[in-house]
């Protein structure tokens, strides 16, 4: 089998820095400046060595450098002259020259697979998930996943929607997947994400109010992105971000869509707790649009509350709750049955692995 | 072609279709409040010719009741016009309202009901002249004892839910009792009845729901991180809406009790495990029934209900009162030490004690268990028919099924854009009920039959072929089946204002409020 791969390397990039996404250079460069490091190319990594591991005569091409050769050492490389730093153009000519491969796997966010489908790929694709925005329906649940499902494909493929948001309206506030179109997928179902739900309007106040009657003083809560979340600091009579990381303490907001370095201070500044909703058809609590609660902000928090409707976890169709920092360790540490509020004195215990685990 | 059928061959009638022509009964019929006319009169009500009572200031009313004024022919025109623009239990096969339980309910026993012995009986009777009265409900508590195994039960909630209202507060006064109000959590499962997290709740408890696990049943994993010594109850159905027994029970059960907590069984339902399972056998402390499910008195939209509630014996001193006794002075009224009081006024609603204790006792201790076995081989045999329809599928199909099942039309929803309701509308038209299920779906485009012991063999074809026929019409034409009802009283109707407060009106005067004077 020859596995094509595209990494985008760029992918990601924005998400510990709070900034919703990685599009366009200017966004990019504002996130290198606030520290952040890409993870696309490790999380090819693991891919590429999930998928040998399994199947281990999997010739892989790719691209050289950052965009794929750089994650795949033993990669057949062809020739592609892409630009510095890469833009949607190269993911989308990397298609082209990568036609005649069994499978391609690309490693990025929704904006990848809006390139990879402008591409025209001829096989099947699974993505990697490693963007900010990871909604549409053709990514793996995590980077070793998406190897394991790679070398379990038997060519039997179906298809899958690529959604993604535009994300100058995301930041602004307003939160609404678009379909793209669709690509095929391969047909191991099970260890691929659901497209993400939207939550449905009206639901969500019972459950910032549960919430907020188990709020304690002197405790610094870390509110994740989404509606649910933001009900919470609508019933505290704050105003939060939708799509950013708030830390209130005391009724108070004491930090307001924070970076990951920022957060990590006000964290270890006394005694914290994440308040965190799902993620759509998904089930993922961590890892996706939140990417601020970095491994060591999590390590620095003593308690997490999830919040999602019955009607969300219903979606899951007893699938369990995911969490996929990129650091299996992390993960694990918030694994377990964890509470989650379904509405105003109503929650339920439920069951969150590691995307990585048994993958 | 013979000179004899050569008339016949010429008549432009067309073949019979595979399929009953049902057509609902159209009459546009208005409320019975826009019928009123000031003035018209159904009845002359004569002089009693007793002496007038003065009433208390502050019980009379200030404004004559707002009561429609009708001749009796435009009364009985109007019922009977709404009687056919029902789909009623005597009509239709009604193997799509799944877990109501719904069965024939024997029209012997209504005759024993419409019986001057019990139409005309008083509540407030003296005890020596309702002896008869007192002790059907004593005969019917010892038959619920022995189906149930608990120590004693309570025929006095009105329905169902006021059942399950009266074992929460059970629950609630036990603990109360022992000083241990602080157990403030009760423990459910996502694929039980509703009413057990909404009593719960009205009760003043916090609600915690198990969901499905991957294999379907309810994770124990969960409930043993849920469990501990705020844990005041586990209310659970079982088999659940699936229709799978929760093989793991008696281990739900020890692992509550282990923290101090009560087991509540919602055995509403009881008709694939009536005779075969008892509740007190896997240990739990209380029960409830529903009359009118399992015993086959009318369900309570359609007439009074009734509940029973049977518990153990540490929980007798709680039970509702008054209970009845039997004594070698015949049978008495008694209220229980620590009674939680009433459940509803006086006894309970006779008429159902009476057709539920008529129907156990034609039947008989075997007959209830055939009951039993003809439910959970009717379910299985439709299950049969219907997972043979391309398109439809039942979640968890390796797991064995009692006496319903909650299936799924996912295939063929995402092949036509046909959804679950549009084609029980479009079974309306033939003439039969469909339901999908309690919300939130947990199964995608649900439907839940539950055929019960009452219907044959052909019943279950006719609605099994009508199923096959409008999954076939949802992908020959998925616009037309998104079109249905073609055959009913009313055409669409708009269901937001069902969820919306500010339009929803349980009353006239409500509608009047929220909708403006007409």
């Amino acid at each position: 089998m020859i596995v094509g791969l595209i990494v985008n390397p760029i992918a990601g990039l924005g998400g510990p820095a709070g900034l919703k996404g990685s599009d366009g250079s200017e966004i990019q460069q504002r996130a290198i400046a606030r520290g952040s490091v890409a993870l696309a190319g490790r999380r090819a990594a693991i891919a590429v060595r999930a998928l040998t591991k399994h199947r281990p005569d999997t010739i892989v091409r790719t691209v050289a450098g950052a965009m794929g050769a750089d994650a795949a050492p033993h990669a057949e490389v062809i020739s592609l002259a892409a630009q510095q730093p890469t833009t949607s153009a190269d993911t989308r000519a990397a298609v082209k020259a990568l036609r005649g491969v069994d499978l391609l796997m690309f490693a990025g966010g929704d904006g990848t697979a809006r390139d990879v489908l402008d591409g025209g790929p001829i096989s099947p694709v699974l993505g990697i998930p490693a963007g900010v925005k990871v909604y549409s329906g053709c990514f793996a649940i995590s980077a070793a996943a998406a190897g394991l499902a790679a070398s379990r494909f038997t060519g039997d493929a179906e298809e899958a929607e690529v959604v993604d948001l535009d994300e100058d309206a995301y930041r602004a506030g307003s939160v609404g997947p678009r379909l793209y179109g669709t690509v095929r997928v391969p047909s191991v179902r099970v260890r691929l994400s659901g497209r993400k739900a939207s939550t449905p309007p009206g639901t969500v106040e019972g459950i910032a109010r549960e919430c907020v009657t188990r709020l304690r003083e002197g405790v610094r809560y870390v509110l994740g992105p989404g509606t649910t979340t933001q009900a919470v600091g609508k019933a505290l009579g704050l105003e939060t971000s939708l799509l950013g990381v708030d830390v209130v303490l005391d009724g108070k907001l004491i930090g307001r869509d924070v970076a990951e370095a920022e957060l990590y201070e006000l964290v270890q500044g006394g005694p914290a707790e994440a308040v965190l909703s799902i993620i759509g058809g998904q089930g993922f609590v961590l890892g996706r649009g939140n990417q601020q609660l970095s491994p060591r902000v999590l390590s620095g928090l003593r308690g997490m509350t999830v919040l999602g409707t019955q009607q969300k976890l219903a979606g899951l169709g007893g699938r369990p709750l995911l969490a996929d920092t990129g650091d299996p360790e992390a993960d694990r540490r918030v694994c377990g049955h964890v509470r989650v509020i379904t509405g105003y004195r109503e929650s339920t215990l439920y069951r969150l692995i590691s995307a990585s685990e048994d993958a | 072609m013979s000179a004899q059928t050569e008339p016949f061959a010429t008549m432009p009638v067309a073949p019979k279709p595979a399929l009953r022509r049902f057509h609902q009964a159209r009459w546009d019929e208005p409320i019975i409040f826009e019928l009123s006319q000031p003035g018209r009169r159904g009845i002359g009500v004569p002089e009693s010719g007793l002496p007038e009572v003065e009433l208390p200031e502050d019980i009379r009313r200030v404004n004559r009741p707002a009561l429609p004024e009708l001749s009796q022919l435009h009364v009985v025109r109007h019922y009977t016009r709404l009687s056919q623009e029902n789909l009623g239990v005597d009509l239709n096969v009604d193997v799509g309202q799944g877990t109501c339980t719904m069965k024939y309910s024997p029209k012997v026993n209504d005759i024993f009901v419409r019986d001057a012995k019990i139409a005309e009986l008083h509540p407030a009777q003296p005890l020596d002249s309702v002896q008869g009265a007192l002790e059907i409900y004593w005969r019917l508590e010892q038959i619920l004892k022995e189906i149930s195994g608990m120590s004693r039960v309570s025929l006095q909630p009105g329905a169902g839910s006021a059942a399950i209202y009266a074992n929460i507060a059970m629950i609630r006064a036990y603990h109360a009792a022992n000083g241990e109000s602080h157990r403030d959590q009760v423990i459910t499962t996502m694929f039980s009845h509703p009413s057990n997290a909404a009593c719960a709740k009205v009760a003043g408890y916090d609600i915690i729901t198990l969901m499905p696990d991957a294999d379907g049943f309810p994770d124990i994993e969960a409930l043993k991180a849920a469990i501990g010594p705020r844990t005041a109850a586990l209310l659970i159905t079982n088999p659940e809406d699936t229709g799978i027994y929760n093989p793991q029970i008696k281990e739900f059960v020890d692992l509550v009790h282990g923290v101090g907590g009560l087991a509540c069984y919602d055995q509403a339902n009881a008709n694939g495990i009536l005779g075969i399972t008892r509740a007190a056998d896997a240990g739990f402390d209380l029960c409830h029934f529903n009359l009118h499910k399992t015993f086959s008195t009318p369900h309570a939209c359609g007439g009074p209900a009734a509940g029973a509630c049977g518990v153990a014996e540490k929980l007798v001193p709680f039970l509702p009162g008054p209970v009845v006794d039997k004594t070698d002075n015949g049978f008495v009224l008694a209220t229980p030490a620590h009674s939680i009081g009433k459940i509803r006024p006086y006894l309970g609603v006779t008429p159902n004690v009476v057709r539920a204790y008529a129907w156990v006792m034609a039947l008989g201790a075997e007959g209830l268990r055939d009951v039993a076995e003809i439910a959970v081989l009717n379910n299985n045999y439709l299950m049969h028919k219907i997972l043979r329809i391309p398109g439809a599928s039942v979640p968890w199909a390796d797991k064995p099924r009692v006496e319903q099942v909650r299936y799924s039309w996912q295939e063929l929803s995402e092949q036509t854009g046909v959804h679950s309701e549009e084609i029980g509308v479009r079974a309306a038209d033939f003439g039969v009920h469909y339901w999908t299920s309690h919300h939130p779906y947990v199964v995608a485009e649900p439907f839940t039959l539950e055929p019960t012991e009452s219907y044959s063999k052909e019943d279950l074809d006719e609605y099994a072929a009508i199923l096959a026929h409008v999954a076939d019409e949802a992908r020959r034409d998925p616009a037309f089946v998104k079109g249905a009802p073609y055959n009913q009283s009313i055409h669409k109707i708009d269901p937001t204002s069902l969820d919306d407060p500010q339009q929803w009106s349980p009353t006239w005067r409500a509608y009047q409020r929220k909708h403006g004077a007409r």
